[in-house]
């Protein structure tokens, strides 16, 4: 497959050379990469889904390398296998129950959700589901000893199931990648119209007359506020210029030129301005396991100032943000330090940026990192396209949309970079 | 110069005419003039010693009369002087060509002359001694007396006796810090001495004054008053008797200008100088501070410069340096401030049938609302002003206009020396023992005092790492750390968007501060806030720096209620970065606001520290300070 392979080396070319701006741009170019490896992916005719989660790993760990601080491709890879072996599980439990139990309930099957009611396919029906989510207290509850098997089931499950029934292999082999395709196609669109499901939840969230800041620009929030406004509430908004990349300027035009009230602050002068105003509302990078965020620079301070106002710290974030993973150390781990010469100018600082002591170090250093991080406790409320959730309620929302074997994946690759 | 000096020293006699009314001089000038009146002239022009003593001695003459010793003396003298006409004529050919000055200074010379010849004849045969090889007796009087008129009234500017006298230094002024330091001790003693010894003072003095070196000037001041016999004494308790009023007033800082009160601005625009017009797109939140065009009032400015002729041309100078942002940070601004006032002062001289004190006080007002409409006064400039309107006010009525000028001018050095220079020397000494080896601190902006306490601890061979923080639209940060860069300090730089990230490194957070509120606040450059949030967040401690004149009274809570604009032009531009141009044809929208904040304040949760003059407090000690340091100092 070589065009796939030209197509994911472009990409990787574009990931390093830091080209793609945006985490949702970044999601949904990593998703259509995918959806065409996963369609050019032979499908062998035992274990296909392993096949499947084989070949979108090899891809997504070159991805998730070329740019690790970009944390929305690791989302989107590890969505897409969890999209695989949902898939792949939800076949397998449909031909389980035809074969089985043709008597039985066939088209709540197919919905396969919490409400199963497991009596005769139970012990398979709760094992398949637990080895896709973490424990919950309903699966606890229904099969204490099947639980203790789930990984075994899980690390195999779609090749001991598809060896147990190879007489609709052909018409299953089509049907799974049509159908992991289908659920790709899905994500993608649900990617790009998170915009509109979080904008849909404005005007819950902002009232008459309201002042509300934010820092540097993402669309998200553009969005967002353009939805309350469209709504007719008429409400203020202090934007923060968010050095050293300055976007706030770019949102204040766009929130200008829709006719909202808009007025430009210094980051400085944040904590000025912060005791007169109603809500704080600002996009992320990324979405921590443990509530945390992974902000564009400047956000922890504009979440500290908030939280002694006690104003509420709101992030707006798409599902694709998301990421299952726990921070650690993020201020510098979860970094990247962009170039001095957005804060110097070079010309004028040269002298000082070389090895001017003559011990060996410069005398001068320029930090100019690019992300914040600002932790669960100072953040109010996220507003996902889901709906708005507590920092403590993420774990069990990522867990909505990973599988617990994925998140390997990463450790894997970096350790072998 | 010399010919502007002697002009002014000529000058001073007019003020006498008002301050001195001892019914004595009349008579005396009845019969003095003849006599007098060609030796007196010469001397003042002459630049040479003889002379250099002259305007002293003017200036000298009314302290001086009471005491019997003196008047023997005068015959002395007078006899000396007798010898010395022909070098006096001399240096009056020279007068001759003295500027226009001179001219209305004869004018209104002749009245003020009979005044001065009546009195001058102590002091000024004194001179004349000098000048001859006399008796070392008198000689050594003279040596005496010169330093003594300096500090108590001097005649015209405080540098001609000040140095002429002792060395005949040509350098007026550059006379060392010392030499001033010890004049003004000299003085500070003699007040107090003249305070407590009351009527006793003047015979004590009398004596002192043919003794030491240092005394006369106690001599001069307690004689002054005796002299001026019970008239002055009587103002002079009235002063004593009105500040206390005053102060009692003051405790309650009067409301500050509120720009959204319609009538109020009306009134203001009326009186300004500057026509300034009103910003486009004000901030509603900040209706109550004055929002304007920036960039307009500098070209009407400098069309106006010979209209505005009560503004005088040193403060004119410095308002335009206010508006171009050349003199920025608080201790520069008021340092600037005050030299320009004191040159103001100098050229001072009180217009016919108004008296110094209420004229020159309304002079001081007219020249601060200028510099106001430049740009708003910072606090410290604030207490500064405070400071020497209230000298003025307590100029004893029975000084003479030269006298009164000069003390003046003495003590806005004092006030820039003792408040300003050596106070920042005093926090440098206090911070540098908190900085270790290995340790990293973090500064924002650019305070001098910081850079100072660098600079030494650096000098001292301290290894330390200094991370500058900066922010827009000033970048006052490169600037500090081009300078710290340049004296080998290593160093990191970053802005202030990024400090949660650097903070978790940083050992110490050191700042300057625009003033220190009484209710802990401290009130700095926009940004320094959040600096101290973030340190706060990470344990780090907060040190803030800042002078003790800087301190002041007010509350705040928040840096709304009061701050300062900057030019909203500022923030539609990113400097150094072109791509950034997106506001460019939108700063007419009426949905853009522009909010460019010059300061803000810093809760005073956040300081671990303040590190001031009289040493290194806790915020909620600030209001301590304010109350001792307006008792004992600033308004003394």
């Amino acid at each position: 497959m070589p065009d796939t392979q030209a197509l994911v080396n472009d990409f990787l070319n574009k990931l390093k050379k830091r080209k793609i701006e945006g985490s949702q741009a970044t999601a949904k170019q990593t998703a259509e990469l995918l959806r065409s490896v996963i369609s050019q992916t032979r499908m062998p005719y035992t274990n296909q889904a392993a096949a499947l989660i084989h070949s979108v790993k090899a891809v997504g760990e070159r991805l998730i390398a070329a740019n690790p601080v970009e944390l929305a491709v690791g989302n989107v890879v590890r969505r897409v296998l969890h999209i695989v072996r949902e898939e792949d599980l939800s076949l397998t439990t449909a031909a389980m129950a035809g074969l089985n139990l043709s008597a039985e309930s066939d088209d709540e099957d197919d919905t396969d959700r919490d409400n199963h009611p497991a009596l005769s396919a139970a012990a398979i029906a709760a094992a398949s589901r637990s080895t896709l989510r973490p424990p919950s207290l309903q699966t606890l509850l229904e099969d204490v000893p099947d639980s203790a098997a789930v990984p075994h089931t899980s690390s195999s499950g779609g090749d001991s199931e598809g060896k147990s029934k190879s007489a609709d292999k052909s018409s299953r082999s089509r049907k799974l990648k049509h159908d992991v395709i289908e659920a790709v196609n899905e994500l993608i669109q649900d990617i790009s119209t998170c915009h509109e499901l979080i904008a849909e939840q404005a005007v819950e969230h902002i009232h008459q007359n309201e002042v509300i800041l934010t820092l540097g620009s993402s669309r998200t929030v553009l969005e967002f506020l353009c939805a309350a406004k469209e709504k007719k509430r008429s409400f203020r908004v202090f934007v923060a210029e968010g050095a050293p990349r300055y976007q706030g300027h770019l949102l204040a035009k766009e929130l200008v030129t829709r006719g909202l009230q808009t007025t430009l602050i210094t980051d400085s002068a944040v904590f000025a301005m912060i005791s007169r105003v109603n809500m704080v509302i600002v996009g992320a990078h990324a979405v921590m396991a443990n509530g945390g965020v992974i902000a564009p620079v400047g956000l922890n301070m504009v979440a500290l100032a908030a939280q002694k106002h006690a104003v509420p710290f709101v992030v707006l974030a798409g599902s694709h943000k998301l990421c299952p993973l726990y921070p650690h150390h993020p201020e510098v781990l979860l970094n990247e330090l962009r170039s001095p010469s957005e804060l110097l100018d070079f010309g004028e600082f040269s002298d000082c940026l070389d090895f001017g002591s003559g011990i060996g170090a410069p005398l001068l250093h320029v930090v100019n990192p690019t992300f914040d991080y600002v932790p669960p406790k100072l953040v109010s409320l996220f507003i996902t396209d889901t709906g708005g959730h507590n920092p403590s309620y993420m774990y069990r929302l990522i867990a909505d949309y990973y599988s617990a074997d994925d998140l390997v994946l990463e450790r894997r690759t970096t350790s072998g970079n | 110069m010399d010919p502007r000096r002697t002009a002014r020293t000529v000058s001073g006699p007019k003020v006498r005419q008002v301050g001195f009314f001892t019914p004595a001089p009349p008579e005396r000038s009845i019969s003095d003039p003849p006599r007098f009146q060609d030796p007196i002239q010469p001397p003042s022009p002459s630049p040479t010693q003889v002379n250099d003593h002259s305007p002293s001695g003017n200036s000298l003459s009314p302290v001086m009369i009471p005491p019997a010793h003196h008047h023997s003396d005068n015959f002395l003298r007078t006899a000396l002087q007798v010898t010395s006409p022909t070098k006096a004529f001399s240096y009056s050919a020279k007068t001759v060509t003295i500027p226009p000055e001179n001219e209305d200074v004869a004018s209104s010379f002749s009245p003020g002359r009979k005044v001065f010849s009546a009195k001058s004849p102590s002091s000024f045969p004194g001179v004349k001694a000098s000048s001859v090889p006399a008796s070392e007796l008198t000689t050594v009087s003279v040596v005496n007396l010169p330093p003594g008129i300096s500090e108590k009234a001097g005649g015209a500017s405080v540098e001609v006796q000040n140095d002429r006298p002792v060395s005949a230094k040509t350098l007026k002024e550059k006379t060392s810090k010392a030499e001033r330091r010890a004049l003004q001790e000299a003085q500070r003693a003699a007040k107090a001495a003249a305070k407590a010894e009351g009527t006793k003072a003047s015979s004590a003095a009398s004596k002192v004054v043919t003794s030491a070196n240092t005394k006369p000037s106690k001599a001069a001041k307690s004689s002054s008053q005796k002299n001026d016999g019970s008239q002055v004494a009587a103002s002079e308790k009235k002063g004593g008797d009105r500040a206390p009023e005053k102060d009692r007033k003051k405790d309650a800082p009067h409301p500050r200008m509120q720009y959204d009160d319609k009538s109020r601005v009306e009134k203001a625009k009326k009186r300004a100088v500057v026509k300034q017009t009103e910003a486009r797109n004000r901030v509603e939140l900040f209706r109550h501070l004055p929002q304007y065009e920036h960039g307009t009032q500098l070209p009407d400015l400098e069309t106006k410069f010979f209209e505005l002729d009560p503004m005088h041309p040193a403060v004119y100078k410095v308002g335009l340096q206010y508006l171009s942002g050349d003199i920025r940070g608080g201790n520069a601004r008021c340092i600037a401030m005050f030299q320009a006032f004191k040159e103001a002062i100098k050229d001072y001289s009180t217009p016919p049938e108004k008296t110094l004190i209420r004229d020159l006080a309304a002079r001081i007002s007219s020249y601060v609302s200028f510099l106001i409409e430049c740009r708003p006064l910072s606090i410290s400039m604030g207490n500064a002003i405070k400071f020497l309107k209230n000298r003025i006010a307590k100029l004893p009525l029975a000084l003479s206009e030269s006298e009164a000028k000069s003390t003046l001018m003495l003590d806005i050095d004092r006030f820039i020396n003792e408040k300003i220079i050596l106070s920042e020397k005093v926090i440098v000494k206090h911070a540098v023992t908190k900085i270790q080896d290995g340790d990293v601190l973090l500064t924002y902006g650019a305070s001098s005092v910081v850079e100072m306490i660098l600079l030494h601890a650096h000098e001292l061979g301290k290894h330390f790492h200094v991370v500058v923080v900066d922010s827009r639209p000033k970048l006052e940060g490169q600037l500090l750390l081009r300078r710290l860069v340049r004296k080998g300090l290593s160093c990191t730089h970053t802005h202030v968007n990024a400090v949660s990230c650097i903070m978790q490194d940083v050992t110490r957070v050191f700042l300057g501060a625009s003033s220190v509120l009484s209710n802990g606040t401290v009130y700095s450059r926009v940004g320094t806030a959040c600096v101290a949030m973030v340190a706060h967040a990470f344990r780090v401690p907060v040190l803030v720096c800042c002078e003790a004149y800087k301190f002041h009274e007010r509350v705040q809570l928040d840096s709304i209620c009061f701050n300062e604009l900057g030019n909203p032009d500022a923030i539609s531009k990113v400097q150094g970065r072109e791509e950034i141009n997106y506001l460019d044809g939108l700063v007419n929208q009426e949905n853009l606001q522009l909010l460019n904040l010059i300061y803000d304040a810093t809760p005073s949760d956040y300081v671990s520290m303040i590190i001031t003059d009289y040493g290194m407090i806790p915020p909620t000690s600030v209001p301590v300070i304010v109350r001792e340091y307006r008792r004992d100092h600033l308004w003394s």
